[in-house]
């Protein structure tokens, strides 16, 4: 039997709702599929297995609150089928931390279902003051984490665990996964607009539903923003480095090539930063890592690309393997993920898998960008806008297309001549495009 | 200091004595109460003030004198009848049991015993297995009967009172461990509330409840507690039947937790009640399961570390609690 | 198709791209991407719709010509067929 626990979707995610299974007990199941649906402070996440298997039990019901970590199934490995038909029931089984015992029955001879039950309900141990407050709160018993005598839940477990829902404070998980990060403002616009799309001419409100639909509110992503740059600056020393690019080569190089394009196939700038820094990357990889007790390397580069929400806040999806994406691909990539950003229809593993952060806010007007890192992230790479600017090259005063880059990286981690030589290399793969 | 410091002793003797002098139907009868002036000396002097029509000395015959107390009680008088010690009271028990504590209802109700026993309980002075018991369980079970239990220099001084003006039975037991020890006494008019426990100790954290010796070890227990940042109630049961419901389950309800610490052995105890009566009544308030600290369950031993053993210390309260509280 | 006619199917398009903005607020020399808040990739999103519903070809070098609804109107309308 294999554990789904409930992932964690960025350092400041305590617990979400499981809103709607997509499997049910005996469905085959590969890695990577998606198995259930759970809302955050984000939105609607979807959720994927990391195993192949058969689903053995659903421990969780739809509509519950799941802290992270919460067992939320059984997953049979392949090849040790068949205890699902003699136990089709078990998806009502309510949401516990199996003991050894339970696992015990779930792996042995299964006795009926009501004896089952019972015996699973009997494993949260709490005390009746806990329970009956619970109750009264309305508040699942199972998803305590119990700190009593023999780990029973007390009534101070429900009481952190109801403080807890009304202000979610996020701790640091040993786990943390990246999600929303940094230095990006909100798009300027937001504030001035009335929400309500009265007289528009037609055309669902697609985001706005999602966003009545799913429960997260500006608000909430304003507050998971919050949560996890304040936790960024509270405990990473940052410091800061800036150079300038001079992007006449990378401009031209990107006109011609749009210029043979259909429009559906153009290229934006983004896609030659990201690419960049994915190649710059390669060559320090300290910087493609999590500050976890102590700098660990991450193997693949995932870049956590900020769109921000006209509504305030910001959505930080990963761009999976960055550096093994052409631009193309890279292209295709942004055209899939902002998109369902901006509707709070992300992945898991979008949310949670970012090894380094990309901000490009040069839209806004802005130069200069000083980020601020998405815990446990160690590094944040700002892109201010593309400006006509004097330049010198070999003696010679000329106007160039400029971009100024920065780098905002834990000064745990990295020092500035690490620093300095990224920022480097990515200036350099700029002035070469057509080899990005 | 505005009170000055009196022993658990005196306090008894003074009790004694304003009965005595407020009721012409009140006297004194037991062993040695008289010329020798009470085997713990509590009512010494007390035959020179009142006389020996007042103050009785008889034979050594616990279910004769017990049973003529009885009789005195029907014929209207306001007996106290001293028992020595509590492993004598059983050869009274015949008399407590079968006539003191059933006459009323035997009667239909006309015939009330307004008698008072007194007898000596508990352990700690080294008297060994034979006279060392905590029985106050024996006698709570038994209805018909009021028996209270002298925990507190108050108890011991304003509790007599009370008892007296009772048409029916009581049984007070005191404890010889405590009759040297010396407190301040505050005055209490008209005497304590016989029909009510009583905090002993405000707390929010956890209730101690407990009666006799566990008195003060809780109160010592609930100071230790308090530097540790746990705020324990004590509740002084002090009527041991009928027990007092309300104000238990109210402490515990504030609470969530409950410790019952008695020196009588855990099996069939007043612990067993009271902790019953929780479970019964506020289940749904409980965070944590009520708790016992009691008495081995063996006879008495004369060594001294053997006996301090044998019964809950304060240190031992101090532990269970913060086990309880802090998980450690 | 007339003028008004393209307009409706802008701002059609605009809602579509950008959910949450007010494009029928828009007075005819504002400039589009500044009061919607619209980014590159949200731009480039609406000229790809906007090529596909009118049949036409945007390039890159026009973007500079189209920045206001007026503009925008004028550019289509020359453009689309019928």
């Amino acid at each position: 039997m294999l554990e789904y626990r409930m992932p964690s979707l960025g350092a400041d995610m305590e617990s979400g709702f499981l809103r709607e299974w997509h499997v049910k007990p005996g469905d085959k199941i590969k890695k990577g599929d998606i198995i259930a649906e759970v809302e955050t402070q984000k939105g609607i996440i979807d959720i994927e297995v990391f195993d192949d298997g058969t689903i053995g039990e659903l421990l969780v019901q739809v509509d519950e609150k799941v802290p992270v970590g919460t067992l939320m199934a059984m997953i049979i490995p392949p090849g040790e089928d068949g205890e699902i038909k003699e136990t089709p029931q078990k998806s009502a089984a309510p949401a516990t931390t199996p003991t050894a015992a339970e696992e015990a029955w779930i792996a042995t001879e299964p006795p009926p279902m009501a004896e089952k039950a019972a015996a699973a309900e009997h494993h949260v141990r709490a005390s009746p003051l806990a329970k009956r407050i619970a109750e009264e709160k309305g508040i699942d018993i199972a998803t305590i984490h119990g700190t009593g005598p023999e780990g029973a839940i007390i009534r101070e477990d429900v009481e952190h665990a109801i403080t807890a829902r009304v202000a979610p404070v996020p701790e640091a998980p040993k786990e943390a996964a990246p999600a929303p990060p940094p230095a990006s403002p909100p798009a300027p616009v937001a504030a001035e607009k009335p929400a309500p799309p009265a007289q528009a001419p037609a055309a669902p409100a697609e985001e706005e539903k999602a966003r009545q639909a799913t429960g997260a509110s500006a608000e909430t992503i304003r507050m998971a923003v919050a949560a996890a740059m304040s936790k960024s600056n509270r405990e990473i020393p940052h410091y800061y480095l800036e150079t300038r690019i001079d992007m006449r080569r990378a401009m031209a190089w990107l006109a011609e090539t749009n210029k043979q394009r259909p429009v559906k196939e153009r290229l934006l700038p983004a896609v030659l930063l990201l690419k960049a820094v994915a190649k710059a990357l390669n060559e320090v990889p300290d910087l493609n890592a999590w500050w976890e007790n102590g700098l660990q390397r991450k193997p693949a580069i995932n870049i956590g690309y900020v769109v921000a929400l006209r509504t305030g806040g910001i959505m930080v999806p990963a761009i999976h393997d960055a550096d093994n994406k052409s631009l193309d691909e890279l292209m295709q990539t942004l055209n899939d993920l902002i998109p369902r950003a901006r509707a709070l229809r992300l992945r898991s593993s979008e949310l949670a898998d970012s090894t380094i952060t990309v901000t490009s806010l040069g839209e806004g007007g802005v130069e200069t960008v000083f980020g601020v890192i998405y815990p446990p992230q160690v590094a944040l790479v700002g892109f201010g806008g593309i400006t006509d600017q004097p330049w010198t090259e070999n003696g010679m005063l000329d106007v160039r297309p400029v971009l100024t880059a920065t780098l905002a990286a834990d000064h745990r981690a990295t020092d500035g001549s690490t620093g300095s030589r990224f920022l480097t290399a990515i200036k350099n793969y700029l002035q070469q495009p057509e080899k990005l | 200091m505005a009170t000055s410091l009196i022993t658990y002793r005196e306090c008894l003797k003074q009790a004694i004595r304003e009965a005595l002098q407020g009721d012409e139907r009140v006297f004194l009868m037991g062993e040695d109460v008289g010329h020798y002036g009470g085997a713990f000396a509590v009512s010494k002097g007390l035959l020179q003030e009142f006389g020996p029509e007042r103050i009785m000395d008889t034979p050594l015959s616990e279910a004769g004198f017990t049973g003529a107390g009885i009789g005195a009680a029907l014929g209207g008088m306001r007996p106290i009848v001293e028992i020595m010690t509590i492993n004598f009271s059983l050869l009274a028990l015949d008399q407590i049991a079968n006539n003191a504590a059933t006459l009323l209802h035997m009667s239909g109700g006309q015939l009330n015993v307004p008698l008072v026993i007194r007898m000596s309980a508990g352990i700690g002075r080294q008297l060994a297995a034979q006279h060392s018991h905590s029985w106050e369980p024996l006698f709570a079970h038994l209805p018909g009967l009021r028996v209270l239990s002298v925990g507190t220099h108050e108890d011991a001084r304003y509790m007599l009172a009370p008892a007296l003006l009772d048409p029916d039975p009581v049984i007070i037991f005191e404890y010889t461990s405590m009759l040297n020890l010396e407190q301040e006494l505050q005055p209490v008019e008209g005497g304590v509330d016989i029909s009510k426990a009583k905090i002993r100790r405000e707390g929010k954290d956890i209730s101690i409840i407990t009666y006799g010796t566990g008195v003060y070890k809780a109160l010592e227990a609930a100071a230790e507690l308090a530097a540790a940042g746990i705020e324990a109630e004590v509740v002084d049961l002090r009527v041991l039947r009928p027990l007092d419901d309300e104000t238990i389950l109210a402490s515990v309800t504030k609470t969530s937790r409950a410790i019952i610490v008695e020196d009588a052995s855990r099996s069939v105890s007043v612990s067993s009640e009271v902790s019953a009566r929780i479970t019964e009544n506020c289940f749904y308030d409980l965070d944590a399961p009520v708790q016992r600290l009691c008495g081995a369950e063996v006879p008495i031993p004369y060594p001294k570390h053997l006996e301090d053993a044998a019964v809950p210390q304060p240190a031992q309260i101090v532990s269970a609690i913060k086990k309880l509280l802090q998980h450690a | 198709m007339t003028a008004e006619e393209i307009k409706q199917a802008l701002l059609l398009r605009l809602k579509t791209i950008a959910p949450d903005t007010e494009p029928a607020q828009l007075q005819p020399d504002d400039n589009i991407r500044e009061k919607l808040g619209i980014d590159s990739f949200d731009y480039l999103q609406f000229i790809v719709a906007l090529d596909e519903q009118f049949g036409i070809q945007t390039p890159e070098e026009d973007y500079g010509k189209i920045q206001t609804l007026q503009e925008l109107t004028e550019y289509v309308g020359a453009r689309v067929k019928g």
